[in-house]
C-alpha cells in the first residue's frame, strides 16, 4: 500500500499528456476512458479503508533534495484517504457528467488535460507528507483552477475571474509558504506526521503564532472565507463541471483540509479559535444572506458553497470532538448535494440557455429526471431526515450546543444559517421546476443519461449514505475524525438523536425556512449597509498597482537608452560609494603597486581608445574605438591569468562591433547632435561611475581576501569534477545550477527578441 | 558588400574557426575553452559569412531557425542533470566515462554534456541577435 501512494500521483500525472491524445482519438467517449484511471486508483486505494478506520496508517518516503530536506514522502491516515477518494470519486462522476456536458465543444483535449492535472495535484495535496512537496501541489491546483476557469478564454469575463481567482489564492499561497516553513522551523521536521507528534515544541516556539496566521491566511483564500471569499462567485464562470469538481467539492476543500490536518498541531493555541470561529463565522452569515438575494443559478450555489465552507471552519475552530465530527459529516455531505446541484444547474442551463431563476420555470414535466435529481439533492442541503445532510446539519447544532459558555449566540448562528440555506434550496427547487411552464411551443428535455445520470447518484449516494447510517456505524467519518482529533472519538452517525436540543433546533428551522422562503421576494428591500462583496476592494488595489506601476515605468523607463544607461550607472554609483564609505571597506593600497612596462602600454591604449570613444562625432569611429578599447582590456584578461575571460571578452567585443555595424545601417545620417548640456550631463554621469569602479579597484589590491575560495577550487577542479580547467569546472559542475539559470535567462531573452520582431508591423501589413 | 578577398578569406577561415570551436568544446574542461566561448566563436564564423556574403546565405548555414538551437540546447542541459541522479546522487552530478583510443584517452561525462547544451544557446542566441535582428531593422 505504500508506495502505491507514490505510484497513484504518477499515474495521474502520466494521464496529463494522454488526455488530449484521447480526446482525439475517441472524440466525446475519451471521458469514459479517461474515468477508469481515477476509477481504479480509488478502488485500490479503497482496499485500505478497513485498516485505515482500524487506526494504521501508512508511509512512503523518497529523497528528492536531501540537502534541503525536500522529501517526496507520502501518508495515508483516515483524513487524507477520505480526502483523497472524495477527489476521485467526484473526479470520476465529474468526467462522466462531462462527456454530455462538453460535447462538441472545442479545446477539449485541453480541457481534460487541465482537469487531470488539477486531480493529480489535488491527490498529490491530500497524500503528501512533506510539507514543501505538499506546498506545491498546493499551488498547482490554484494554477489548474486558473486555466480552468479561463476554458471560455475568448471571453474577457472568464479572462478576469480565471485571473482574479489566481491572484487572491496566489497570494495566500505566499502567506501559507511562510507559514508552513515557519511552522517547520518551530517542529524541527518537515514531516507533517511529525509535526503533529511534536506539539508541546511547537507551544514554546514564539513562531508559533505567525506560523498559525500566516497558515490560516492561505487556507481562507483558497477556501473563499471572508474577506477573500469574492474571487468564488466569479469562478462561476468556468464550465459547470468546474464549478461542481474544483469550486464546489474539492479545490475549495483544500483549506479545510488543511485546517483539519494541522488541527491536532495548532488547535490548542489561544488564537486557534477566536480566529476561525470568528472568520468562519462571519463567512457562513454572510454568504447564506447574499445567497438568497442572487439570480443566477450557479452564484446562488456558488454563495451557498462559501456559506458551508464557513461553516466548516468556523466548526474547526469551535475545534471539540464532536465539532470536528460535524465538520468532516458535513464536508463529505456538502460534496454530494452541492455536487449534484452544480450538475444540475449545468444541465438546466445546457438545456433551456439560461441559469437565471426568474426566467426558469414549471420545469417539472419536461425534465423529470432533473427535477427528481434536484428535489434529491436540494433535501438533503435543507437538511431533512433521512438524508445525509440531515446528519449534517444535527452534528452541526450538536457541535454548537456543547459550545461552553457562548452557547446561545453560536446556537442563534446556527439556527440562521440553516434558515437561509432553508431559502436557498427553496429557490433552487421551487424556482425553476414548479410554476407555470414558461415553454409553450419547444420544451427543453432532460437531455442525454450522462447529463443527469451523475447528479442522481450522488443525490442518491447522499440519501443511501443516510439511511444506512445505523448500520455502519461510524465507518463514513470515523477513520478522518479520528485521524484529525488524535484520538479515538465516538463518532457514530445518528439518525434519531432522541428529544432534545438538537431536535427542538432542527424543527425550530424547518418552521422558520418556510416562513422565511415566503418572505424572499421582499429580501430586497433590506439592506443591512455592507454588501457581502470584495471585488470593490479588489479592483481598487489591483487599479492602484497598475496606476503606480505605469508612474514608475515612465518615470524610468521613458524610452531613451541614454536615461537608462544613466540611471543603471548613477544608481550602481550611489550603492558603491555609500557601501564602500560607511562601511568603511576603502582602502589605499599601501604598498607601492609595481607597474610593468606591457601594463602601461596596454592600459594607455584602453584609455586613449576610451576618450576617443567619447570625443568623436561619427558613430562608426565611436565602436570601433569602443572595440579597441575592450580588446585592451580582454589582452590585460589574459596577462593576469584568465585566458577563458579574455577569449570571450574578445569574441565579445568582436560580436558586438559586428552588430552595432550592421544596425547603423539602418539608422538616419543626421539628428545626432546634442547639446552641450546633455554632453556635460552625460560626462558627469560616466566619470562618476568610473571613480566608482576606480574606488572598487584600489580597494581590491589593498585587501587581501581572507578566505579565498580560489584555492578550494584549484584544490578540488581535478578531484571533484574531473577537469583541470577551474573556470570551466565551476560552470558545468561545481556551480551547473546557475549556469543553467543562466541559459534559461539567455534563453529567455532569445525569445523576447523573436516576440519583439514579430511585434514590428511589416511592410505587408500585421502578421 | 563585395570583397574578393574577404570572400576568399572567409571561404578559408570559416571552416577553421568551426572546427576550432569543436576544439575548445572538447578540451573545455581541462584547458581554456568551453561551450560559452565555442558558441560564441560559431557565431562569429556565422557573422563573418554573412559580412562576406550576404545575411540570407548564412542564415542558411545552419538549417534550422536558432531558436530551435536555443530549445534544444536547454533541453540538453537539463537532461545532463538526470544521469547523476540515477545513479543515486544529487542532480548534476558528474559522470564520467573514460574511453581509451590507442595510446590517448577520451573521457565523456555529463558535465560535457552540459556544456554541448550551454554551446547551443549561446549560439542560438547570438544568431538571433545578428542574423534577425540586424535585418528586421531595416525590412
Amino acid at each position: 500500500m505504500s508506495l502505491t501512494l507514490f505510484i497513484a500521483v504518477i499515474v495521474l500525472i502520466g494521464t496529463v499528456p494522454i488526455a488530449p491524445l484521447t480526446v482525439r482519438y475517441f472524440g466525446d467517449r475519451a471521458p469514459y476512458l479517461l474515468g477508469l484511471v481515477p476509477a481504479a486508483i480509488a478502488v485500490v486505494l479503497a482496499l485500505a479503508w478497513q485498516d485505515v478506520s482500524a487506526g494504521e496508517t501508512f508511509g512512503y518516503s523518497l529523497a528528492w533534495i536531501p540537502g534541503l530536506d525536500i522529501a517526496a514522502s507520502w501518508y495515508l491516515d483516515g483524513l487524507t484517504l477520505t480526502f483523497a477518494l472524495l477527489v476521485l470519486g467526484m473526479g470520476v462522476l465529474v468526467l462522466i457528467y462531462s462527456r454530455a456536458y462538453m460535447a462538441g465543444e472545442k479545446d477539449n483535449g485541453k480541457f481534460y488535460a487541465f482537469l487531470f492535472l488539477f486531480m493529480a495535484s489535488m491527490l498529490g495535496l491530500a497524500l503528501s507528507d512533506n510539507i514543501i512537496t505538499m506546498f506545491i501541489f498546493w499551488e498547482l491546483t490554484s494554477i489548474s483552477s486558473y486555466l480552468l476557469i479561463g476554458h471560455k478564454n475568448t471571453y474577457e469575463s472568464s479572462r478576469d475571474s480565471a485571473l482574479q481567482a489566481l491572484i487572491v489564492t496566489g497570494a495566500g499561497g505566499l502567506a501559507l509558504l511562510a507559514g508552513l516553513v515557519a511552522l517547520a522551523i518551530a517542529a524541527g521536521t518537515w514531516e507533517i506526521s511529525e509535526i503533529l507528534q511534536r506539539v508541546e515544541v511547537i507551544y514554546e516556539s514564539p513562531l508559533a503564532i505567525p506560523a498559525l496566521i500566516l497558515i490560516a491566511v492561505g487556507a481562507f483564500t483558497k477556501s473563499a472565507q471572508a474577506p477573500f471569499h469574492f474571487w468564488l462567485p466569479n469562478a462561476m464562470s468556468a464550465p459547470t463541471p468546474v464549478s461542481a469538481y474544483l469550486h464546489s467539492a474539492t479545490m475549495v476543500k483544500a483549506g479545510i483540509f488543511l485546517l483539519a490536518r494541522l488541527h491536532p498541531a495548532l488547535n490548542e493555541l489561544w488564537l486557534w479559535t477566536p480566529l476561525l470561529a470568528t472568520v468562519g463565522g462571519v463567512t457562513m452569515l454572510g454568504a447564506a444572506w447574499q445567497a438568497t438575494r442572487e439570480k443566477d443559478l450557479k452564484r446562488i450555489l456558488a454563495y451557498s458553497t462559501v456559506s458551508s465552507l464557513g461553516t466548516m471552519v468556523f466548526l474547526l475552530g469551535l475545534g471539540h470532538d464532536s465539532a470536528v465530527k460535524a465538520a468532516v459529516t458535513l464536508m463529505l455531505a456538502h460534496a454530494f448535494y452541492k455536487g449534484a446541484l452544480f450538475m444540475i444547474a449545468g444541465g438546466l442551463d445546457r438545456q433551456t440557455g439560461t441559469r437565471d431563476i426568474s426566467r426558469l420555470g414549471g420545469l417539472r414535466r419536461a425534465m423529470p429526471f432533473t427535477a427528481a435529481t434536484a428535489a434529491l439533492a436540494a433535501v438533503s442541503m435543507a437538511g431533512l431526515p433521512p438524508f445525509f445532510g440531515y446528519l449534517g446539519k444535527e452534528t452541526f447544532f450538536a457541535a454548537t450546543l456543547s459550545a461552553g459558555s457562548l452557547v446561545v449566540l453560536l446556537s442563534l448562528a446556527a439556527v440562521v444559517v440553516s434558515v437561509l440555506h432553508f431559502v436557498v434550496v427553496g429557490l433552487v427547487i421551487f424556482r425553476p421546476f414548479t410554476g407555470s411552464s414558461t415553454y409553450e411551443a419547444k420544451a427543453p428535455t432532460d437531455g442525454p443519461f450522462t447529463l443527469w445520470g451523475p447528479p442522481m447518484l450522488l443525490a442518491l449516494l447522499g440519501l443511501g449514505v443516510g439511511i444506512a447510517s445505523p448500520w455502519i456505524g461510524s465507518q463514513t467519518v470515523g477513520p478522518a475524525v479520528n485521524a484529525i482529533a488524535g484520538a479515538t472519538v465516538k463518532s457514530k452517525l445518528e439518525l434519531w438523536p432522541g428529544f432534545g436540543m438538537v431536535l427542538l433546533l432542527s424543527s425550530l428551522t424547518f418552521g422558520l425556512g418556510a416562513i422565511a422562503y415566503k418572505l424572499q421576494p421582499n429580501f430586497h428591500r433590506v439592506h443591512l449597509g455592507w454588501r457581502f462583496g470584495g471585488d470593490s476592494v479588489f479592483n481598487w488595489i489591483i487599479r492602484s498597482f497598475l496606476r503606480v506601476a505605469v508612474r514608475l515605468t515612465m518615470l524610468i523607463q521613458n524610452g531613451q537608452l541614454s536615461r537608462y544607461i544613466s540611471i543603471v550607472v548613477l544608481f550602481g554609483t550611489v550603492l558603491i560609494f555609500s557601501a564602500m564609505f560607511t562601511g568603511a571597506a576603502f582602502r589605499w593600497p599601501g604598498e607601492t603597486i609595481v607597474i610593468r612596462f606591457h601594463e602601461v602600454v596596454i592600459a594607455g591604449s584602453v584609455l586613449v581608445a576610451s576618450v576617443m570613444a567619447a570625443l568623436t562625432n561619427s558613430r562608426l569611429r565611436a565602436v570601433a574605438a569602443l572595440g579597441a578599447s575592450g580588446f585592451g582590456i580582454s589582452t590585460l584578461f589574459v596577462f593576469y591569468g584568465a585566458p577563458d575571460l579574455g577569449m570571450t571578452q574578445i569574441l565579445v567585443e568582436t560580436l558586438t562591433v559586428i552588430l552595432l555595424v550592421s544596425v547603423f545601417r539602418f539608422l538616419p545620417t543626421t539628428g545626432t547632435e546634442t547639446s552641450n548640456r546633455v554632453h556635460w550631463r552625460d560626462a558627469m554621469v560616466a566619470l562618476a561611475g568610473g571613480a566608482a569602479i576606480s574606488v572598487i579597484a584600489l580597494s581590491a589590491v589593498a585587501t587581501k581576501p581572507v578566505d579565498s575560495i580560489t584555492e578550494f577550487f584549484r584544490a578540488n577542479s581535478k578531484s571533484e569534477a574531473n577537469g583541470l580547467n577551474v573556470v570551466n569546472t565551476i560552470l558545468v559542475d561545481f556551480r551547473a545550477l546557475d549556469t543553467f539559470g543562466e541559459i534559461a535567462v539567455l534563453a529567455a531573452a532569445a525569445i523576447g527578441v523573436i516576440a519583439l520582431l514579430r511585434l514590428k508591423p511589416s511592410k505587408k501589413g500585421p502578421q | 558588400m563585395n570583397s574578393i578577398m574577404l570572400m576568399t578569406t572567409a571561404r578559408l577561415l570559416i571552416p577553421l574557426l568551426l572546427l576550432f570551436a569543436v576544439f575548445l568544446l572538447a578540451r573545455g574542461h581541462d584547458a581554456p575553452g568551453g561551450g560559452f566561448i565555442a558558441g560564441l566563436v560559431v557565431a562569429t564564423a556565422i557573422a563573418l559569412h554573412a559580412l562576406a556574403f550576404d545575411i540570407k546565405s548564412a542564415r542558411a548555414l545552419v538549417r534550422v531557425h536558432p531558436r530551435i538551437l536555443v530549445g534544444t540546447g536547454l533541453l540538453i542541459s537539463l537532461v545532463s542533470a538526470l544521469p547523476g541522479y540515477v545513479a543515486g546522487s544529487p542532480l548534476m552530478t558528474g559522470v564520467w566515462v573514460e574511453l581509451s583510443i590507442g595510446s590517448g584517452g577520451v573521457k565523456l561525462g555529463t558535465p560535457l554534456l552540459f556544456d554541448l547544451g550551454v554551446f547551443l544557446v549561446v549560439t542560438g542566441m547570438v544568431m538571433i541577435s545578428i542574423l534577425w535582428l540586424a535585418e528586421e531593422e531595416g525590412a
